[in-house]
C-alpha cells in the first residue's frame, strides 16, 4: 500500500472552540460598557482604553520575546482584556504615565512572572489595578463628573466615597442620601466613577451574553452580589440610620464589574461550582467588610485577590460531584 | 418522557450519514485472518492447523478459561496458516488465516430467514449456548456474554439494559440491526431475560433515532415485560454506567460493576446474535459493519465475515478516497486509528471510519486557562485537567485519590479542551500506570 496512514489515539474529532474564541467573546462582552462609557466621559475614555491595551500588547510581546525569550502569545486575546479592564477600572482624567504603568504590573507581575496564561495565581488587571491605587491614590481616586449628570463640576466623589465620608462625619443616611445619585442613575449610568463600572445594566448584558454562550456560568457573579445583598440586607435592617439599603451596594462602585468581568477570570477562579460558590461567597463577605467597616470606600479588588490566592487551596479541598458517590 | 444522564457530556456533530442505508451483504473475501483473541479475557487456543479444510460456523479455536471465548470459521475453505498479523491494537495477534472456497456451513444452523419466536429451553442451557456459539458484547467492550449472564454470588440482576443507544457519531450499524431485526432483537432479549431471570427489560435509544424507537415502541407491545425508553441525545449515553443512570436512575458505585446496583447490559448487537444462537443454533462469525466518511462515495451498512479485511470492504463502499488521512476502527471518539488497512473485522468492529487529512490532523496544544469545561463535560465527575498534570508528571497516589481509575476514557475532556489539549492521552497513561501499581499492591 502507497499511502501511509496517520495514527493517533481517540478521540478524533475537536469542538470547533478555542481559547481565542473564548477571550474574543470575553472582549465583545465588554463593548457595551466600553461604548458607554466613551459616551459619558468623551474621548478620554477612548484614550485611555486605547493606551492600556497598546500597552498590555507591548509589554507582553516585549517580556515574552526579549527577556524571557518563548514565542510570544499577544495574538491569544487575553492580554486585550487585561488591557480593557485595566481601562475599566481608572477613572477617564488618568495621566497616560500612570496607566502604562498599571500595564507593566499587571502584564509583568501579574501574569508573566508567574509563566504566563493559565499560571498566573492573581487576575492582572486587578494587580494593575490595586498597584496604580496604592502608588497614585490621588489620580486614582479623583473621578470626572458623568455628562450626562448635569451637575457642573470638574470632578466628583464616588456614591460610596460620599457614604464612607459622611457616616465618619456622623451624618445621618437620610442626609447623605440628598446628596447621592438615585438607584435608578445607579442601574442605567448616570453617575461618576470609573470607565467600566458605571452602568450596571450594560455589564449585566455583557454578562448574559457570557452566560449564554458559556463563557462563564451563573454560579460566581450571582454569589457574590447575593452574599454582598443579604449582608448589607441585614446591616440596613438592623439600622437603616446608618447603614443604606441593599441595593444600593449592589448597583455602586465596582461590585457588578468585579462580580461579572474580574471574578469570573478563568485562569485565576476555581474549577468546579462547589467551589465557585465558596470563591463567590468568600468575595461577597470580604468586599462588603471593607466597604462597611474599611478604610476604603470600596473593597472588591482586593476582596478578588484574597480570593484568588485562596482558589488553589480550594481547587485541593473541594472536589466536583463525581460519579457513583464517594 | 425522554431521560438522560446527569453529569457532563457533550454534543459531537452527529454526522449519521449511512442512517437510511439498507444492511447489505458484504461479498465472500477471498481470504480471512480471523484472530484468536476478540474478546476481554484470556485468547481462545487454536484448534486447527495449515491444511485443515472448514466450515462455516466450526470452531477453530476453543475457549481457554471462564473469561474467554470460542471463535469460529466464518468461512469454507483451507487453514493456510496459524500465525500473527496486526489486529486494530496495532499489535500482532494470534489468528488463523484461511483461504476462502465455496460458502459450506455446518450442518446444526438453521439458515432460513424465517421469525423462531417461540422457545422451551430453560436459563442454564441459553447461557450454555452463548458462550458456545462465542458471543461477547457487540457495542465494542467485547466482554463474554456469558459470563455478564452469570452474576456473582449473592448478587442478584433485577433488570436487563438493552444499550441500543449508538451514541458514537457517524456509526449506524445498530440502528440499522434495530430497523431489520427488530423481533428477532426482542425475541434475543427474551431469551437474555429468561438466563437472568429476570421480569423486566428496557431498551434504550436516543431520539435522533425516532424510527427505532416507534417500531420497536410498536413491536414490545407482543412482548411481556419489554420497554423501550427514548434518551435524550448526549454522549456518552451508551456508556454502560450512563445508560444505567439515564434509565433507572442508579449510579454505578465506583469500581463497581453494574450488577450492584441490579442492572446487566447488553447491546441490541449483543440480543440480535443471542436470537441467532439459541434458535437458530449459528455461531457468532458475521456482524454488522458501518462503512462510513465525509469522503466515502457509498457510506453504507454490511453484514461482514469477521476476519475480512478492512480493504475489502472499504472497496465495496466505492473504494478509498484520495483525501483519506486516517482510518479509524470504530467511531470518531472511541475508535482506534488503525495503520493497515490488512487489519480484519473482528466481533467488536461495530464501524470503518474514514476521516480526511485535513480533519486527521491534531492541532498544537496552548496552555490550559482554567476554563474548567473538562470537568464540566465529565461524565465520572472527574477533574481531567488535574489528572493530566498527575501523569505528566507522575504524582500517581494523588492521581489514584482522584479517581482516575474511573475514566472511561470517552474523550469528552479532550474533545471539549478550547487549548487542543490531550487530556485524554496523558490520563490513559497514568491509568495504565496506577492499575500497575494497583496490581502489584495485591500480589
Amino acid at each position: 500500500m502507497s499511502k501511509l496512514l496517520i495514527v493517533s489515539p481517540s478521540p478524533h474529532v475537536h469542538s470547533d472552540d478555542s481559547t481565542q474564541k473564548i477571550m474574543y467573546r470575553v472582549v465583545l462582552a465588554m463593548i457595551p460598557a466600553l461604548a458607554w462609557s466613551v459616551f459619558v466621559f468623551g474621548l478620554d475614555a477612548l484614550r485611555v482604553t486605547i493606551i492600556a491595551v497598546l500597552a498590555c500588547l507591548a509589554f507582553e510581546f516585549l517580556i515574552q520575546k526579549y527577556l524571557i525569550k518563548v514565542k510570544p502569545t499577544v495574538t491569544d486575546g487575553s492580554a486585550l482584556i487585561t488591557g480593557i479592564l485595566l481601562a475599566f477600572n481608572v477613572p477617564s482624567n488618568i495621566p497616560w504615565w500612570i496607566i502604562v504603568i498599571g500595564s507593566l504590573a499587571a502584564i509583568g507581575i501579574g501574569k508573566l512572572s508567574f509563566g504566563g496564561l493559565g499560571h498566573n495565581i492573581f487576575n492582572p488587571a486587578l494587580v494593575g489595578r490595586v498597584f496604580m491605587l496604592i502608588s497614585f491614590p490621588v489620580q486614582m481616586t479623583s473621578w470626572p463628573v458623568n455628562r450626562q449628570s448635569g451637575i457642573d463640576a470638574v470632578t466628583s466623589a464616588t456614591p460610596l466615597g460620599i457614604i464612607k465620608e459622611g457616616i465618619s462625619n456622623g451624618t445621618p443616611i437620610s442626609e447623605i442620601s440628598q446628596s447621592l445619585p438615585s438607584t435608578f442613575e445607579l442601574f442605567w449610568g448616570g453617575i461618576g466613577g470609573s470607565l467600566g463600572e458605571i452602568s450596571a445594566v450594560l455589564l449585566v448584558i455583557g454578562g448574559l451574553y457570557m452566560l449564554y454562550k458559556k463563557v462563564i456560568t451563573w454560579h460566581i457573579p450571582v454569589s457574590i452580589l447575593a452574599t454582598v445583598g443579604v449582608i448589607a440586607g441585614i446591616f440596613w435592617m438592623v439600622n437603616p440610620a446608618i447603614y443604606i439599603n441593599p441595593l444600593y451596594h449592589i448597583l455602586t462602585g465596582g461590585l457588578m464589574l468585579g462580580a461579572i468581568f474580574m471574578a469570573t477570570d478563568m485562569v485565576s477562579s476555581p474549577m468546579n461550582p462547589k467551589g465557585q460558590v465558596i470563591y463567590g461567597v468568600g468575595i461577597g463577605v470580604i468586599t462588603i467588610s471593607i466597604r462597611l467597616f474599611g478604610a476604603y470606600p470600596e473593597g472588591i479588588s482586593f476582596a478578588i485577590l484574597i480570593m484568588n490566592a485562596v482558589t488553589p487551596l480550594i481547587n485541593y479541598y473541594v472536589k466536583p460531584v463525581r460519579f457513583g458517590g464517594k | 418522557m425522554l431521560k438522560t444522564f446527569k453529569l457532563g457530556g457533550v454534543h459531537p456533530p452527529e454526522n449519521k450519514l449511512s442512517a437510511d442505508k439498507e444492511i447489505q451483504v458484504l461479498p465472500l473475501p477471498k481470504s480471512v485472518f480471523i484472530p484468536v483473541a476478540q474478546h476481554i479475557g484470556a485468547p481462545a487456543t487454536p484448534t486447527v492447523k495449515r491444511g485443515d479444510e472448514v466450515k462455516v460456523g466450526q470452531v477453530i479455536a476453543k475457549s481457554s478459561s471462564f473469561v474467554s471465548t470460542n471463535i469460529h470459521s466464518s468461512v469454507s475453505g483451507k487453514v493456510k496458516k496459524v500465525d500473527f498479523s496486526e489486529d486494530s491494537s496495532g499489535y500482532p495477534k494470534q489468528g488463523v488465516f484461511i483461504d476462502v472456497a465455496g460458502d459450506e456451513w455446518i450442518d446444526e444452523i438453521d439458515r432460513s430467514e424465517e421469525l423462531a419466536r417461540e422457545f422451551d429451553i430453560d436459563g442454564a442451557e441459553i447461557i450454555k449456548k452463548i458462550q458456545e456459539a462465542g458471543i461477547v458484547g457487540l457495542g465494542g467492550a467485547t466482554f463474554p456474554t456469558h459470563v455478564k449472564l452469570v452474576p456473582p454470588k449473592g448478587m442478584k440482576a433485577e433488570v436487563l439494559l438493552i444499550n441500543g443507544v449508538e451514541c458514537e457519531p457517524y456509526l449506524t450499524s445498530d440502528h440499522r440491526l434495530m430497523l431489520e431485526k427488530a423481533d428477532e432483537i426482542l425475541v434475543g432479549i427474551q431469551l437474555l431475560m429468561k438466563a437472568l431471570n429476570v421480569e423486566k427489560a428496557v431498551i434504550g435509544i436516543e431520539n435522533n433515532k425516532p424510527n427505532a424507537i416507534q417500531l420497536l415502541s410498536e413491536k414490545t407491545k407482543n412482548y411481556k415485560g419489554i420497554l423501550v425508553q427514548p434518551l435524550k441525545v448526549k454522549y456518552p449515553q451508551g456508556g454502560e454506567k450512563q445508560l444505567i443512570k439515564a434509565v433507572t436512575g442508579k449510579e454505578v458505585p465506583s469500581g463497581g460493576l453494574p450488577i450492584a446496583v441490579g442492572a446487566v447490559v447488553s447491546n441490541v448487537g449483543t440480543a440480535f446474535a443471542v436470537y441467532e444462537a439459541v434458535q437458530k443454533n449459528k455461531p457468532l462469525f458475521e456482524r454488522v459493519v458501518t462503512i462510513t466518511g465525509k469522503g466515502v462515495s457509498q457510506p453504507s451498512n454490511f453484514k461482514v465475515r469477521i476476519g475480512t479485511s478492512t480493504s475489502e470492504l472499504v472497496e465495496s463502499a466505492g473504494g478509498l478516497p484520495e483525501s483519506t488521512g486516517k482510518v479509524i476502527s470504530g467511531g470518531p471518539m472511541m475508535g482506534r486509528a488503525i495503520a493497515s488497512l490488512e487489519v480484519p473485522v473482528t466481533k467488536g468492529t461495530s464501524g470503518i471510519l474514514i476521516m480526511k487529512e485535513e480533519e486527521s490532523k491534531r492541532k498544537d496544544y496552548i496552555a490550559c486557562i482554567r476554563c474548567s469545561r473538562c470537568v464540566s463535560v465529565c461524565p465520572m465527575g472527574l477533574e481531567p485537567y488535574l489528572l493530566m498534570t498527575l501523569s505528566q508528571k507522575q504524582i500517581f497516589d494523588r492521581a489514584e485519590n482522584d479517581r482516575v481509575m474511573d475514566c472511561i476514557e470517552c474523550g469528552s475532556c479532550s474533545y471539549t479542551c478550547p487549548s487542543d489539549r490531550p487530556l485524554l492521552d496523558y490520563i490513559r497513561f497514568g491509568k495504565g500506570k496506577v492499575g500497575q501499581i494497583i496490581r502489584s499492591k495485591k500480589k
